[in-house]
C-alpha cells in the first residue's frame, strides 16, 4: 500500500497523474512536464513535497552531535538560518543530502529525502550510539517528525510575493537559506523556509499535517492573478537538473563520496572529526578519479541515467550519464555525469553511447540554466 | 477520444492503416498522452527490412524512453521527416499528420491478428 501525503485528494481533483515515487503515491504531473517548467521558472510553481522526511533533534548537545554526523560545519549558521549538507558512512559513501534548520541553539529541524527516510533515521540512531559511548551524559533527543508536516513548495520569481499574501510576516526579512516561525492571516502556525529545489527564488512551508489541503488551496487563490501553476514530480526533476542540483539515487549513492559528487563545498575537513572524515581525506590524498560535470549533446538524442560515456575516439569507456532529459529552459539535450577527472574541463568534447550509438557532447559550465537578471 | 475505426491497433500502442501492400504506422492517443510531452523521434531510413515485431524507432518524452514496435514485416518506404524535425506534432495528431512509418508488405493479412478500435478502446480503460 502506498502512503498519501495529506494532499492526495487534491492532487486527484487537479487531474494529477499519479505514481509510486519511494512508496510514495504522488503526481509525476497535471497539465504537463514542459508547460509547469516553464511556469515555475517565468511566474511560480506550487509542489507538494511533504513525502520529505523531517527529524527533530534537540538538547544541549544536539549540535555537536550533528557536528559529528554531517559533512558540513554546522557552527557556522545562526539561530533562523539553514544549512545544506551530506551525511556518510564510516566509507566515505554518501547516505544522503539533508538540509538542517537551526530554531534553537539546541533545537534542529533535520529534512532528508523521501525514499532515504527510514535508511537516514536508522543511521542517525546508529551514529546516536556511536556520540553516546563518547559523551555518556549528553542531552541529546531525536525524534523522527516525517509524518505530522504536510511541506509544500512555492518556487519561482512570483514565489514570494504569492506567499506574502498570506501571511503578516515579512518575507523580505527572509534572506535566502533562512527561515522564520510564524504563521498564517488563517491562524496557521507555520514554517517559512527561502529554500528551495529549482534553482529560483521562493519558499518551502511546513504546516501540521492535517493543515495542508486548507494552505495548498489559500496559496492557489493567492497566486491565481500571478498563474501559480501545480508542480508535479516530473518538473520538479528538470528543474533540479537544469541547476544541477544532486539528487540521491542519480548523483549521489553510497557509493559516492561527497568530494566527487561536487559537494566539497559542504563538507569541512577542518572543523573536527565525523563519520566519514578520514575515508574521505584519504579519497583526497589519493587524487580524485572522476569528476562530476555537466554536458550537452552536439548531436542528435536525449541522455539518461546509466548511458555509457565515451572518450570522443570512442575506444575508451570514462563514465556515466546520472540524469539526463531534454531541458525545457534551454532547448538542449543536457546531461549530469561522472567522467574520469583528466577528461572533466568545460570544452571537452567526449561520446554517450545511445542504443548502441557513441553521440557527440561536450562538457559545458554548469548550471546550464541561469536566471535572467532582475531589471529592478 | 473515439479512435478511428479506419485503423488497427497493436498492444504496443501503434495504429496502422492499411491501402493495399502498403501500410502507415502511427502511435496511438493513448500512447502519446502516457508520454506526454514528446521532444524527441528517432525513425528508421527508408529501404530498411523489419520483421514484425522488430523496434524501429524511438520515441521520448521528457521523462520517458520508448520503443516503437512494427505490427508487421515488410520493408520501410516512408519515414515522415516532419516529426523528427518536430516531436510536439505527435501530441498533437498522432493519427494523422504525425503518422511515422510507411511499410510495404507482402503480407497484408497479417494485420488481421490486430485490435479494431472498439477491442483497442476496452484494452485501454
Amino acid at each position: 500500500m502506498l502512503k498519501r501525503t495529506a494532499l492526495f485528494e487534491e492532487h486527484q481533483k487537479l487531474g494529477g497523474r499519479l505514481i509510486d515515487f519511494g512508496g510514495w503515491e504522488l503526481p509525476v504531473q497535471y497539465s504537463g512536464v514542459m508547460q509547469e517548467h516553464l511556469a515555475c521558472r517565468s511566474a511560480a510553481g506550487i509542489f507538494d513535497v511533504s513525502h520529505m522526511g523531517e527529524v527533530l533533534v534537540e538538547g544541549a548537545d544536539a549540535e555537536a552531535f550533528l557536528m559529528f554526523l554531517i559533512t558540513n560545519d554546522l557552527s557556522k549558521i545562526a539561530i533562523g538560518q539553514a544549512q545544506y549538507t551530506a551525511m556518510c558512512h564510516e566509507n566515505g559513501g554518501i547516505v544522503d543530502d539533508l538540509i538542517i534548520y537551526k530554531r534553537a541553539k539546541d533545537r534542529f529541524f533535520v529534512v532528508v529525502n523521501a525514499g532515504n527516510t527510514d535508511k537516514d533515521v536508522n543511521h542517525i540512531l546508529e551514529i546516536d550510539k556511536i556520540f553516546r559511548k563518547k559523551n555518556p551524559n549528553c542531552d541529546l533527543r531525536i525524534s523522527n517528525e516525517s509524518h505530522n508536516y504536510t511541506q509544500i513548495a512555492v518556487q519561482g520569481p512570483k514565489a514570494a510575493a504569492i506567499v506574502q499574501k498570506l501571511t503578516q510576516l515579512d518575507l523580505s526579512q527572509i534572506k535566502t537559506y533562512w527561515f522564520a516561525e510564524g504563521q498564517l492571516n488563517s491562524g496557521v502556525p507555520t514554517f517559512f523556509a527561502r529554500t528551495g529545489y529549482t534553482g529560483e527564488d521562493g519558499f518551502e512551508l511546513y504546516v501540521a499535517w492535517d493543515q495542508g489541503p486548507a494552505v495548498w488551496r489559500a496559496l492557489f487563490e493567492a497566486g491565481k492573478e500571478e498563474g501559480i501553476t501545480p508542480c508535479g514530480l516530473g518538473a520538479r526533476d528538470t528543474l533540479r537538473l537544469e541547476v544541477k542540483y544532486p539528487l540521491y539515487g542519480h548523483e549521489l549513492s553510497d557509493e559516492t563520496h561527497p568530494l566527487e559528487a561536487g559537494l566539497g563545498w559542504v563538507t569541512s575537513l577542518t572543523k573536527g572529526d565525523f563519520v566519514g572524515r578520514a575515508a574521505i581525506v584519504q579519497a583526497k590524498e589519493a587524487g580524485l578519479k572522476r569528476a562530476l560535470v555537466g554536458l550537452k549533446l552536439i548531436e542528435r538524442g536525449i541522455p539518461r541515467q546509466g548511458y555509457a560515456i565515451y572518450d570522443v575516439s570512442g575506444d575508451r569507456r570514462i563514465g556515466e550519464i546520472t540524469s539526463g532529459t531534454q531541458s525545457p529552459s534551454t532547448k538542449l539535450a543536457i546531461g549530469i555525469a561522472y567522467v574520469a577527472k583528466e577528461l572533466s574541463t568545460v570544452g571537452t568534447q567526449v561520446r554517450v553511447d545511445i542504443r548502441g550509438t557513441k553521440v557527440l557532447a561536450e562538457i559545458i559550465p554548469t548550471p546550464f540554466y541561469k536566471k535572467p537578471k532582475e531589471t529592478a | 477520444m473515439s479512435y478511428p475505426t479506419n485503423l488497427k491497433y497493436s498492444k504496443d500502442h501503434e495504429w496502422a492503416k492499411i491501402e493495399g501492400n502498403k501500410v502507415t504506422v502511427g502511435i496511438t492517443d493513448h500512447a502519446q498522452k502516457a508520454l506526454g510531452d514528446v521532444v524527441y523521434c528517432e525513425l528508421p531510413s527508408v529501404g530498411r527490412i523489419l520483421k514484425a515485431g522488430e523496434t524501429f524507432g524511438v520515441v521520448e518524452s521528457i521523462k520517458a524512453v520508448s520503443d516503437l514496435y512494427s505490427p508487421i514485416a515488410g520493408k520501410v518506404v516512408a519515414a515522415n521527416q516532419s516529426i523528427v524535425d518536430d516531436p510536439a506534432q505527435l501530441n498533437q495528431d498522432p493519427h494523422g499528420s504525425a503518422w511515422m512509418i510507411q511499410i510495404e508488405t507482402e503480407n497484408p493479412a497479417a494485420l488481421d491478428s490486430l485490435m479494431d478500435a472498439t477491442a483497442y478502446t476496452a484494452y485501454t480503460k
